[in-house]
């Protein structure tokens, strides 16, 4: 079976020739800098290929924009952690009056305090409903089928991760609504036979909504869940790589690939 | 490939590694184990509770209730605290058995469905729970919507030193008002509900004193 020919670079990215005459130190020195950065980086991480690998490969005719969902999931996601990093510089997960004060205050004296915060609230939103319009697109386009079952099971996780997100985040305002949503949400975990009870207990550090439950929910909702979802969406974007994208479903194979030419005799 | 001599079972390559590898996992085991016994202790840590005082016994009377302000987790201001609805007991209608922990009838103001606050509306002599419809009787047992058990109660007491009725620990009823440790809203107490959400180590089960 012959080999494969590696994916080109576009032409942006090709070494472009020496003119006759050019020489270092002359207009284009700038540009022979950034080469020589990047070659001396390449040098040392053998970097290149794995980027080339990720980014310059070859999809399936016809697919459009649904296949971008991932990737606005993706974007949100990130959005969604910067935002959440600043907005924890000025947030205080005390629920003795400190917690609703802190977000009062980022929101309304913070230079573009209700900016960042609509953002990281607004956001969240849109990153469930992207979310599930991605699955939605695997799940009618058959894209969870073999090879990529593994995908599918990652990316189901995701989902619940995120939405574990949803429910942590909520409670941190801690007004009113986020009260007592908590207080449902964890009696909603609560109903579980047999470790239900215990569950509710683990969620909110005791039998009653008690002074360590915020904290709590503010570690999951920073520490916790991030690092599992960023390590997760690596595996995800790993198997997306290897596997490649799904040819849409309603496309047919009108011959058999020539990866073998044909003789005739 | 057999031991290095005759008569080893294990060689010295493989025993070199499982040396190594199981160092590794103890050290690992050093910081995971107690982080997680860390973050599950208070599943098996029993919260204290404190007898509140809620006023003399002449401010409770047999045929309203009244509402109390009471603390539930001490330390976090409005977070930790709650509303108990209060009065005298009635034998005329209060039929469950009288005890010592009874003589006022105390109950939380906590839903049964999802555990948002329900409220006593004095004309209709019922609990209004606003989330999803839940009503409750005078005695807060279930009179419609989705709640799965009567209202919660608490123990209550006459302090005899200072005179005032005193609000103890919570505890659960069923549909009989037999009571039960302290259990979630949600999680019903009749037929098989007491074995499916068992009582959790986390609550005391009886008050002292």
């Amino acid at each position: 079976m012959p080999k494969l020919p590696a994916p080109p670079l576009p032409k942006v990215l090709q070494p472009r020739p020496k003119r006759p005459g050019e020489r270092n130190g002359d207009a284009s020195a700038p540009i022979e800098a950034g080469i020589t950065v990047v070659d001396w980086l390449d040098e040392r991480t053998s970097l290149s290929p794995g980027i080339r690998w990720l980014l310059f490969r070859k999809v399936p005719r016809g697919i459009n924009w649904a296949y971008t969902l991932g990737s606005a999931t993706l974007f949100a996601f990130l959005s969604q952690a910067v935002t959440g990093v600043f907005l924890a510089m000025y947030y205080r997960p005390d629920p003795s009056g400190g917690a609703y004060e802190s977000v009062r205050y980022l929101t309304d004296d913070v230079f573009l305090g209700g900016f960042v915060r609509g953002m990281h609230k607004w956001g969240a939103s849109v990153m469930i409903i992207l979310i599930f319009l991605h699955m939605g697109r695997v799940f009618f386009y058959g894209a969870y089928k073999y090879p990529r079952e593994l995908t599918w099971i990652i990316g189901v996780t995701l989902l619940i991760l995120t939405l574990a997100m949803g429910f942590t985040g909520y409670l941190l305002p801690f007004d009113q609504r986020s009260y007592w949503a908590t207080i449902v949400g964890v009696n909603i975990n609560g109903t579980g036979p047999l470790i239900g009870p215990f569950l509710s207990d683990f969620l909110r550090a005791g039998p009653e909504f008690g002074a360590n439950t915020l904290s709590r929910f503010y570690a999951i909702h920073m520490m916790l869940i991030p690092g599992l979802i960023i390590a997760l969406i690596g595996a995800h974007l790993y198997l997306v790589t290897k596997l490649g994208i799904s040819a849409p479903p309603w496309l047919k194979v009108d011959h058999e690939p020539d990866v073998v030419p044909r003789e005739e005799v | 490939m057999p031991g290095a001599f005759e008569g080893e079972t294990v060689t010295r390559r493989r025993f070199m590694n499982l040396t190594a590898q199981g160092a590794g996992l103890v050290a690992v085991a050093t910081f995971t184990l107690p982080a997680l016994g860390f973050a599950l202790a208070p599943v098996f840590h029993q919260s204290p509770y404190q007898w509140q005082p809620i006023g003399p016994p002449s401010d409770f009377p047999e045929t309203t209730y009244q509402t109390k302000v009471i603390v539930l987790v001490p330390g976090i201001g409005e977070a930790g605290k709650s509303i108990a609805y209060v009065r005298s007991r009635n034998p005329a209608i209060d039929t469950e058995p009288e005890d010592k922990y009874n003589k006022w009838v105390a109950l939380s103001s906590r839903c049964m469905h999802l555990g948002c606050p329900v409220r006593y509306v004095v004309a209709a002599q019922r609990f209004i729970c606003p989330c999803h419809g839940g009503v409750y009787d005078f005695r807060g047992m279930v009179a419609g919507g989705p709640p799965v058990r009567p209202l919660d109660r608490f123990y209550t007491r006459l302090n005899e030193s200072t005179g005032q009725v005193e609000l103890g620990p919570r505890y659960s009823v069923n549909s009989e008002l037999a009571r039960f440790a302290p259990r979630d809203p949600g999680q019903p107490l009749d037929g098989i509900g007491q074995y499916l959400y068992p009582s959790r180590f986390s609550t005391a089960s009886k008050p002292t004193g």
